[in-house]
């Protein structure tokens, strides 16, 4: 009994003991993969978002060059003050809805034919839940319903305060939503989930409901259908994408102009005003604010409640007036401000005098001219990362306008000015808001939360702040708040908390980067005002997928996007890699590598980490960066015909092209004269560092014009150097370029492209 | 942080990693400001480390994590000290990876009966009983991948495949 159980002990023993050792093992080096998986799926954000925030630094940057031409440039002829005044006609659409009867849609026939869902008014919750049903079976709203539903919602908003005040007595519950983007899935989603909305169950939706998805028409129409049945549980707050201008660029635009061609335009400018008519910010019960983005240092509600919301058409370029100019106006006075007093834009090289002091001033009243008119704020920190050639060339374009005039900038500001304030005066009632008003909305429409305490210019998206937990704590105490819901930015898990759990950022638009990038939220406050939070993924693949597919799937999206990025600055890194490689030998280390490909893109991405992804080949840490250019270059279009650097630029501005584009057209007919395009691309080779000359332009626009009728329209355009997205074609917004060979544009004078 | 901070002594590609350690370490920064004293959670220190290539056991990340905190634990780490440490443990080579055939045999010791598979409850049972046990998230994140449904097992030998090849 002994020796034999002893032995038979032992071997157990050891037994178990090499399964516990196994055991470990196996877990040990499964951690370490799932390791190596989140820091992709993170690496993957990073791509995605830094490349969606650039786009929206852009954006504004681009405005903020237009409108300085606008403001300064003084045009050589009648024509050219023309096309000029057109290119921003956000006043001129003032003057037009004045003008226009808002019930023009009773004069919308509905065919018999149409099998839609028919709206009557008053709404009743029936013809709600109605369009939700008409929508999930891919109906579409008839123009005459759309439009109708707009003139009544706009009638509702504007009875609105600009902070909604709400209270839990009424509704056993109140549930928030953060961005939808045009996602119909995930908005039928919750009211499944959740529930309908109803007078005891009480809806807040936190802004951003259009761009970027495929169905922001459908979700404006079932939002705002549940505001006009049920007004005091139903509550919507305006987000930045609430904003004509933002449409031009992220597809909003464009998806009501495919769906309603005949009367798309009327629909958008409809639109406009009632986007423009959206309150502002949500409180509940006195304690908690939702608003879309953030707040700053400066945020005052007060302010908020008192001024006139809806002056603020766009947070994207706004003329303001300046405090004394509104005084000056009361007392009788006409004239138009002297230019000479207005704050340097950043991109002119005049405004290097100013402060480089990244944090702002935090009494507002302090302000000096730091800032200029048009960005949100923080010129003074932009500066440090425009392009220089975007300066040079400005600078260059505009000598050669003074030159061409004969006349100094400053002398003559009542000639451009005229062109512009024209019609601005004569939008009438329409007044502008002064700059501190803009100031405060901008930064409640696009600040973001930071983990270090202050506040400083959000210069990543070119608008707002980054505000920390110092910034969130003071204004909780100053009005007494116990914590505050935003939006705005996504989150992996569609929620998150920050500032000592005082900030809950609710994400509702899930898959939003790419199929399996992140869950939606949103939350439910009960009765103490404690959040309870409710996540999904509403796509029925992710639910099939492992977590390992998930991510590949993603991180696949993003590194095609990151490397279609790395191919449009081909020409600027081909440069800084130069630098690197003094001896000329063609190589360079991949740490040389990453710094120039950071210094070129500025993305703030890993570099290092995502190099086995973009770099295939090298031997002894050292990269032949010709040829990896060259490969890249292969992967994108076929570019034979087109001298490369112009299809880079071209590739680079996309996005850019569009919005000029669509900003110009402003009839939205989709379609732009050849003199049009010709200026277009005049002012757009001076802004880009491109030498084309006006020969070639021509040709190139009369050989794009396929059908010779004298006018191009977007499509032949993109058409052309096959720019064309999936979603002309598919109709569905996202963003992919074909790969296939671009046919011959005719520009073949050598050199002169 | 330039490439110059380190050890002076090493190879030159384990000096060309201190960037690379710079770098991974800061990137996953999700709000703005670039300051360069970055504190990084506790529980991310795992995955940092582990994506650099180390694969410690979860006794040794907390014997680690013990190494670099704060006197007074606030649930940060501070960059400053946590990259010497991290630095040592790569030029040391500390927390080796596992190869392949060991992992192999790992899960033969397992599979006593040697049929080339594991059951789902049996998986379940060593990974969740034995060894440093999985959480309920990580064993599910792990069944998904692995358990064929239709066998309901674990063909080990195929998985370590797939999963190195995915790897790499």
């Amino acid at each position: 009994m002994g020796s034999g159980t002893s032995t038979r002990h032992h071997f157990a023993f050891q037994n178990a003991e090499r399964a516990f050792k196994a055991a470990a093992l196996i877990q040990r080096w499964y951690r370490r993969y799932t390791a190596r998986l989140e820091m992709r799926r993170r690496c993957t954000w990073s791509i995605f978002q830094s490349i969606e925030y650039a786009g929206q630094q852009d954006q504004v940057k681009l405005h903020d060059f237009f409108s300085y031409l606008m403001d300064h440039f003084i045009p050589s002829s009648h024509n050219e003050r023309d096309f000029l005044t057109r290119m921003f006609t956000e006043d001129r659409f003032a003057q037009d809805s004045e003008m226009e009867k808002c019930s023009d849609y009773e004069s919308i026939e509905v065919p018999d034919s149409y099998t839609g869902p028919r709206l009557s008014f008053p709404l009743l919750p029936d013809h709600a839940t109605a369009l939700i049903e008409a929508f999930r079976l891919k109906q579409q709203l008839h123009a005459r319903y759309v439009l109708n539903l707009l003139y009544e919602t706009k009638k509702h908003l504007v009875q609105l305060p600009n902070i909604n005040r709400v209270s839990t007595c009424y509704s056993e519950e109140i549930t928030v939503c953060g961005d939808l983007h045009g996602q119909l899935d995930d908005l039928i989603f919750i009211f499944y989930k959740n529930g309908l909305p109803s007078p005891e169950r009480s809806y807040v939706f936190n802004g951003d409901f259009v761009d970027r998805g495929k169905d922001s028409v459908e979700i404006l129409m079932i939002l705002f259908a549940f505001m006009l049945v049920y007004p005091k549980e139903f509550h919507l707050n305006r987000g930045n994408h609430e904003d004509h201008m933002v449409n031009l660029r992220y597809g909003f635009t464009k998806e009501v102009m495919n769906k309603y061609k005949i009367h798309g335009k009327e629909i958008l400018r409809t639109l406009k005003d009632v986007f423009c008519w959206l309150p502002l910010a949500t409180l509940i019960d006195e304690k908690v604010l939702i608003l879309h983005g953030g707040v700053s240092d400066i945020t005052d509600l007060e302010l908020l409640d008192k001024i006139e919301r809806n002056k603020i058409v766009s947070t994207m370029r706004c003329k303001t007036r300046r405090k004394n100019e509104k005084q000056m106006e009361e007392k009788g006075k006409a004239n138009r401000k002297s230019s000479a007093q207005e704050p340097i834009p950043w991109f002119l090289p005049q405004s290097r005098s100013l402060p480089s002091s990244p944090l702002r001033f935090s009494s507002y009243k302090a302000h000096k001219t730091s800032r200029s008119s048009s960005i949100p704020c923080g010129g003074c920190l932009d500066r440090r990362e425009l392009s220089r050639q975007v300066r040079s060339s400005v600078e260059l374009e505009l000598e050669r306008c003074r030159q061409q005039a004969g006349l100094l900038v400053t002398g003559q500001k009542e000639e451009p000015s005229r062109s512009a304030s024209e019609a601005d005066s004569e939008a009438g009632e329409l007044q502008k808001p002064t700059q501190e008003e803009w100031r405060q909305v901008v930064d409640i429409l696009w600040s973001d939360p930071m983990a270090q305490e202050g506040c400083k210019a959000n210069t990543i998206r070119g608008g707002g702040c980054y505000f920390g937990p110092d910034v969130t704590q003071q204004l909780l105490q100053k009005y007494n708040l116990q914590f505050l819901i935003r939006s705005h930015e996504c989150k992996p898990e569609g929620y998150e908390f920050c500032h000592n759990r005082k900030v809950l950022t609710i994400f509702s638009a899930s898959n939003y980067y790419e199929v399996g990038s992140n869950r939606g939220a949103y939350v439910k406050l009960g009765p103490a005002l404690t959040p309870h939070i409710v996540q999904y993924q509403a796509n029925k693949v992710t639910n099939t997928l492992t977590m390992r597919q998930r991510i590949s799937r993603v991180e696949e999206s993003a590194l095609r996007a990151l490397r279609e990025k790395l191919f449009a600055h081909s020409s600027d890194l081909l440069s800084e890699f130069k630098k690197h490689d003094a001896d000329k030998v063609g190589l360079i280390t991949l740490s040389d590598w990453a710094a120039a490909v950071e210094s070129v893109l500025r993305l703030g991405l890993p570099w290092r980490m995502l190099r086995s992804q973009l770099v295939n080949s090298s031997a002894d840490n050292m990269l032949e960066y010709k040829s990896w250019l060259k490969n890249l270059a292969k992967e994108q279009v076929s570019h034979e015909n087109i001298q490369s650097s112009l299809l880079e630029t071209l590739y680079r501005n996309r996005s850019n092209l569009e919005t000029i584009f669509r900003i110009i057209d402003s009839d939205h007919s989709d379609s732009v004269s050849l003199d049009e395009f010709r200026q277009t691309w005049k002012l757009l080779s001076s802004h880009m560092n491109i030498d084309i000359t006006d020969d070639c332009i021509c040709d190139l626009a009369r050989s794009i014009d396929f059908n010779k009728d004298g006018h191009i329209d977007i499509n032949e355009f993109l058409e052309a150097f096959r720019l064309v997205e999936k979603s002309c074609l598919a109709g569905d917004t996202s963003e992919c370029p074909q790969a296939t060979n671009a046919k011959d544009s005719g520009c073949n004078s050598p050199g002169a492209c | 942080m330039s490439s110059t901070r380190g050890p002076a002594t090493g190879s030159l590609s384990t000096a060309s990693r201190a960037p690379e350690v710079n770098e991974d370490i800061r990137f996953p920064q999700e709000e703005g400001g670039s300051s360069v004293k970055q504190r990084r959670r506790k529980r991310e220190i795992g995955t940092i480390i582990r994506s650099l290539g180390c694969c410690p056991t979860e006794g040794e990340l907390h014997d680690l994590i013990a190494e670099v905190e704060e006197e007074e634990p606030t649930g940060y780490i501070r960059f400053e000290k946590f990259l010497p440490v991290m630095t040592e443990i790569l030029l040391e080579r500390r927390y080796r990876p596992i190869p392949e055939d060991v992992l192999l045999r790992a899960f033969e010791v397992l599979d006593s009966a040697k049929r080339g598979f594991l059951t789902k409850d049996e998986l379940i049972k060593y990974m969740t009983e034995e060894g440093e046990p999985f959480s309920q998230e990580e064993m599910e994140e792990m069944l998904s991948a692995a358990i064929d449904p239709e066998s309901n097992s674990i063909h080990y030998k195929d998985y370590i495949t797939m999963m190195v090849i995915d790897e790499n």
